[in-house]
């Protein structure tokens, strides 16, 4: 176990290299650079900028001067921020991200959860087929049609909770809500195909002929057996939440990573962009680790060695 | 997987081919069927929609902006005459009576000191609001005349934007991009994937486990974040997004066609294609791509929304397609910015959104259930 834990952990610096490596090389083919949208500047002006933020060296240096930089935890100068460094940006913005994608995970997962086994143990009832209808409709209608339309209802109509702004409860509940549909619909259907199979299995049908009560031998023993699919969803789950969070931050107007990733796309702010790229790909990587290892601990059939 | 044939051969006494046996079930799918007349309504509008309509996606009516959705036409009559009174207000003229009747409005203009020129009346003929203004100056006394015009009959039936263009020939325009986007960067994903994955699986071993490793590697990227990086650094246009969204997309489709193609590669007329010494690329193309049509097909279908909500991701975040084209994406996104005095707005893009990638899922999954009953 730790010692695939650590294999995995190694195969991850490539992955890590390979895109630090694409982004900037992509960055920097790009014709055009970050000063170009200013008014035309005097040659000795675009120097004197070139020189400052180390753009009139060969580009191999650059490419040697950035990942050293990124290896010390420097991210560079922001370029539309003129006096913050891209990690001081980023730093700031973790915590808002993060905080909304976590709660909408857990979210998504416990909704998904119990809305999946309550379809499955009613199977072909009316109850199944509009938990289906719900969930169908979660995953068809994407997150920026939902985001902008909970907060016409709930913000501008029906004006119960803020339409944006951070810090409170209530601000989070509609940028989570928005965040989360989609995946609890997923998850929900998983959990009821898992189920479906789990309430079918011999360890359950022997768990009932023991007379347990159906909630112990739902939640106890079905239930562990139909997390696995959900489980494993929470790798692309964590990515799709990233994806997810750039609208969610952006109709909310959240200060999150997905809000400075689209100022810094919008401004081709370089050194911005390429630090989100560098800390959410390390942050899936991570994540799909974590996640692999977790189902090694909760399903006792998979053995790494 | 099934076994699939694509069946060239006539069909012997009552055996039906795996297409028809599809077909027979893709019918009885209400909800699958459903969905293809209601694609099929969207394609043609999409198609010859904004040929049809009535207004330009691109024109703009000052005086309309952010009408309401309404089956009655604009000017509704009591905005001619404020209409009127401000067409008119350069003309530097005094007016006199103005009457609506019936589409045709006249008005009475007078002046103090100079004569009525009557170029006037081309102010009114420069708002969109009136039509085919014609002066008639009093013979007896050139400081006084008549202009009659007939006022404009428009229709929008889904209301103006926030420029004063007709939503509704928007939506039609949006709907030719998005399925055009749809239908092409699916095309790109689809050629890129089946190749790949067919190459992989027929030569197998070595050569297989690199190619798969690079899938792996790249299915653990925040590709969303690269197909933006693209998009920013190299220029905002179509073809480019046809492609970054295609580049992406066809991971899925290489996983699979592989692992058709490695139950296709034991098979017996595949070992006979060889053995008769058919090179690898012929039987590529020959037997295993044409044996993956089925599988592939069904993807297919369920690629295409996901490729049209990509773009119309991008196009939310202001990264895709530019105006005065636009996308349901855009649509929405301008919407969502305008909600809170034109609700309609983002209600139509977003429900037109709604329907069509409802349609693909449903059409989806009916063909995934039709063509592949065991994998219900």
């Amino acid at each position: 176990m730790l010692s695939y834990a650590l294999r995995r952990l190694l195969s991850a610096i490539p992955t890590l290299f390979i895109i630090v490596t694409a982004a900037f090389f992509m960055m920097r083919l790009a014709p055009g650079g970050p000063f170009d949208q200013e008014r035309t500047l005097e040659a000795t002006v675009m120097a004197n900028l070139n020189a400052t933020f180390g753009l009139d060296k060969p580009l191999w240096q650059q490419y040697g001067i950035y990942l050293s930089n990124l290896f010390q935890g420097d991210m560079g100068p922001s370029f539309i921020y003129r006096d913050k460094r891209v990690h001081e940006i980023l730093a700031e913005g973790l915590p808002i991200s993060i905080q909304l994608g976590a709660t909408a995970l857990i979210l998504a997962l416990l909704l998904g959860a119990l809305l999946g086994s309550i379809a499955a143990l009613r199977q072909n009832t009316k109850t199944d087929f509009a938990v289906i209808a719900v969930a169908t409709f979660g995953i068809t209608v994407p997150n920026f049609v939902v985001a902008p339309v909970l907060s016409l209802v709930f913000a501008v109509i029906l004006s119960w909770l803020p339409a944006q702004g951070w810090g409170q409860w209530n601000q989070m509940l509609l940028p989570v809500i928005a965040l989360a549909l989609p995946q609890i619909a997923v998850v929900t259907r998983l959990i009821r195909g898992s189920m479906i199979e789990a309430l079918r299995s011999d360890h359950v049908r022997t768990a009932r002929a023991y007379g347990l009560p159906t909630h112990m031998v739902v939640g106890k023993h079905a239930l562990r057996a139909a997390i696995l699919p959900a489980i494993s969803y929470l790798g692309p789950a964590a990515a799709a939440l990233l994806t997810g969070s750039i609208v969610v931050e952006q109709v909310f107007n959240l200060p999150g990573i997905g809000r400075y990733f689209v100022i810094g796309a919008l401004n081709r702010d370089y050194t911005l962009v390429m630090g989100t790229v560098v800390i959410v790909a390390v942050f899936v990587v991570v994540f799909n680790l974590i996640v692999d290892l977790l189902y090694a601990v909760l399903d006792p059939r998979v053995r790494y060695d | 997987m099934t076994d699939m044939t694509v069946d060239n051969a006539p069909v012997q006494g009552q055996s039906r081919s795996l297409w028809a046996t599809a077909m027979l079930r893709l019918r009885r799918n209400k909800a699958a069927m459903a969905s293809i007349f209601v694609l099929i309504i969207l394609a043609l509008a999409g198609i010859f929609g904004p040929m049809l309509a009535p207004h330009s996606y691109s024109k703009v009516y000052p005086e309309f902006v952010k009408v309401k959705p309404s089956l009655e036409s604009y000017p509704q009559e009591e905005q001619v005459i404020p209409a009127a009174e401000s067409a008119l207000r350069r003309a530097r003229v005094d007016l006199g009576a103005i009457d609506v009747d019936d589409g045709k409005v006249r008005i009475e203009v007078s002046s103090e000191s100079r004569d009525i020129d009557p170029r006037i009346s081309r102010y009114l003929d420069r708002s969109s609001v009136f039509s085919d203004a014609e002066i008639t100056i009093d013979p007896a006394d050139p400081k006084k005349g008549v202009i009659e015009a007939s006022v404009q009959q428009l229709y929008f039936l889904m209301g103006t934007d926030a420029n004063g263009r007709d939503l509704f020939s928007r939506i039609l325009i949006s709907l030719r991009i998005s399925l055009m986007i749809g239908a092409l960067a699916t095309a790109v994903a689809l050629t890129i994937g089946v190749i790949y994955g067919a190459t992989a699986g027929f030569i197998g071993g070595r050569v297989d486990n690199v190619m798969m490793r690079f899938v792996d590697v790249m299915y653990s990227l925040p590709f969303v974040f690269f197909v933006i990086l693209l998009v920013v650094f190299f220029g905002r246009n179509l073809v480019l997004m046809f492609l970054a969204v295609g580049a992406v997309e066809w991971l899925d489709m290489a996983r699979i066609t592989r692992g058709q193609t490695l139950s296709l590669r034991r098979r017996e007329f595949v070992q006979a294609a060889e053995a008769l010494g058919v090179s690898g690329k012929s039987i590529i193309r020959r037997h295993i791509i044409p044996n993956t049509a089925g599988t592939v097909i069904i993807y297919m279908t369920l690629l295409i929304p996901k490729v049209i909500l990509l773009e119309s991701f991008l196009s939310f975040l202001g990264l895709g397609v530019q105006e005065p084209l636009t996308s349901l994406g855009v649509l929405i996104s301008e919407g969502a910015k305008n909600m809170r005095n034109a609700p309609f707005m983002l209600f139509y893009p977003a429900a037109t959104m709604t329907i069509l990638l409802f349609a693909l899922n449903f059409l989806g999954d009916g063909l995934r259930d039709a063509l592949d009953p065991k994998d219900r």
